[in-house]
């Protein structure tokens, strides 16, 4: 890999590292999730450093440039993070409805207890 | 009579949910109907966020009112009704549409049946026995296959298992109120996960009417994502082997 290639790919890890960083520092990211993004930071960091490793991988999985197993990985690990996700959001809806449900439930509640109070005073 | 002003503790022992989502023209002659129609029960709309008065008129009508915050769909706002009845102890639910599909002079029907206390769930078709309903022919042919299937699967014969108009007993209003239950488009696959749940079923015939006012649920491309969504359902609850248990041990008094 030229010694251009692995500039910017290491320095446009190290921005994306401390970006990650930051937005878990702020608070904007919870750290729950900021493991996989760092993790995305470390594996392109070690394929730009390490050109030894990203042939032997190429060579593994029977493709023929290097910068298709990278292509190849990134698309990979935008699927499952974003299957990832989905699987977050339907949890995320369950919770919603079920808050939403007692809340809704609860607030009828609480009108006709005033209304009662209301009535009997 | 105003349920409103009766104390909070008091309650009938019969519920009926009728979810509705803009139904201000249907719902108080609905509710106005099955009072006629039958008295001691409690009746428990359930305001899917209406953007009309649906919640106004029915309150005016005299149910209790659950407004939902956000419109959340059949399921969601059915789901609400069978926890609020799971949290009164009511003894039995009916559940029923608000665009008036269903006919009040059923409610009875399914109540005695169910009161028999041999079965958990009853179910009213339409084409179960006699019965003027005529649905267009793709409902029809879905209800048909997913009832083909259903009664495959559960090994008891099912002329409707699509029907939101049912009643059910505690056991069977749990399991509804659970996280077992599909939210989204509960249908025939619920069939399915009652068996699989353990619980008893039962079909009756009940008299349905074309709709009145309003859209149908299934309309546009709705009817696509409901057949993929039913065939999905129903393959995963076969390949699920989390059991949800039916009877608590101690009865509730």
């Amino acid at each position: 890999m030229p010694l251009q290639q692995k500039i910017i790919a290491i320095s446009i890890s190290i921005i994306l590292f401390m970006l990650i960083i930051d937005l878990v520092r702020r608070r904007m990211l919870r750290e729950e999730y900021s493991w996989l993004w760092l993790l995305t930071g470390v594996v392109i960091v070690l394929l730009a450093s390490w050109h030894g490793l990203l042939i032997s991988i190429t060579g593994l999985i029977g493709v023929v440039l290097p910068t298709s197993t990278l292509f190849f990985f990134g698309l990979l690990f935008l699927i499952i993070i974003n299957l990832y996700f989905s699987t977050k959001i339907s949890g995320l809806y369950d919770k919603v409805k079920d808050v939403s449900q007692e809340v809704a439930i609860l607030k009828m509640e609480l009108d006709r207890l005033v209304d009662s109070e209301s009535k009997s005073d | 009579m105003n349920l409103g002003h009766r104390a909070l503790s008091e309650h009938r022992n019969v519920l009926i949910v009728i979810p509705a989502y803009n139904e201000e023209k249907n719902i108080s002659s609905l509710l106005e109907t099955i009072r006629k129609k039958i008295s001691e029960i409690d009746i428990l709309v359930i305001d899917d966020g209406s953007t009309d008065r649906t919640a106004r008129v029915a309150e005016k009508a005299g149910a209790l009112v659950v407004k939902l915050p956000f419109n959340m769909g059949y399921g969601a706002a059915l789901q609400t009704g069978f926890k609020y009845a799971l949290m009164k102890r009511y003894q039995y639910v009916v559940q029923m549409d608000a665009d008036g599909q269903h006919d009040p002079g059923s409610i009875k029907a399914l109540l005695d049946e169910i009161r028999k206390e041999d079965v958990d769930v009853v179910m009213g078709s339409r084409f179960f026995g006699n019965r003027e309903y005529k649905a267009p022919f793709v409902r029809r042919t879905g209800i048909y296959i997913f009832g083909k299937i259903a009664s495959i699967i559960t090994g008891q014969y099912s002329t409707d298992p699509t029907s939101g108009f049912q009643a059910l007993n505690r056991d069977a209003v749990r399991f509804y109120a659970s996280p077992f239950y599909p939210v989204d488009y509960p249908d025939a696959d619920v069939i399915i996960m009652l068996h699989r749940a353990g619980l008893r079923i039962r079909e009756i015939p009940v008299t349905m009417h074309a709709r009145k006012e309003g859209k149908s649920m299934h309309s546009g491309l709705k009817p696509l994502y409901y057949i993929f969504k039913m065939f999905l359902s129903m393959f995963v609850t076969l390949l699920r082997n989390d059991r949800f248990v039916r009877r608590v041990e101690k009865k509730e008094g």
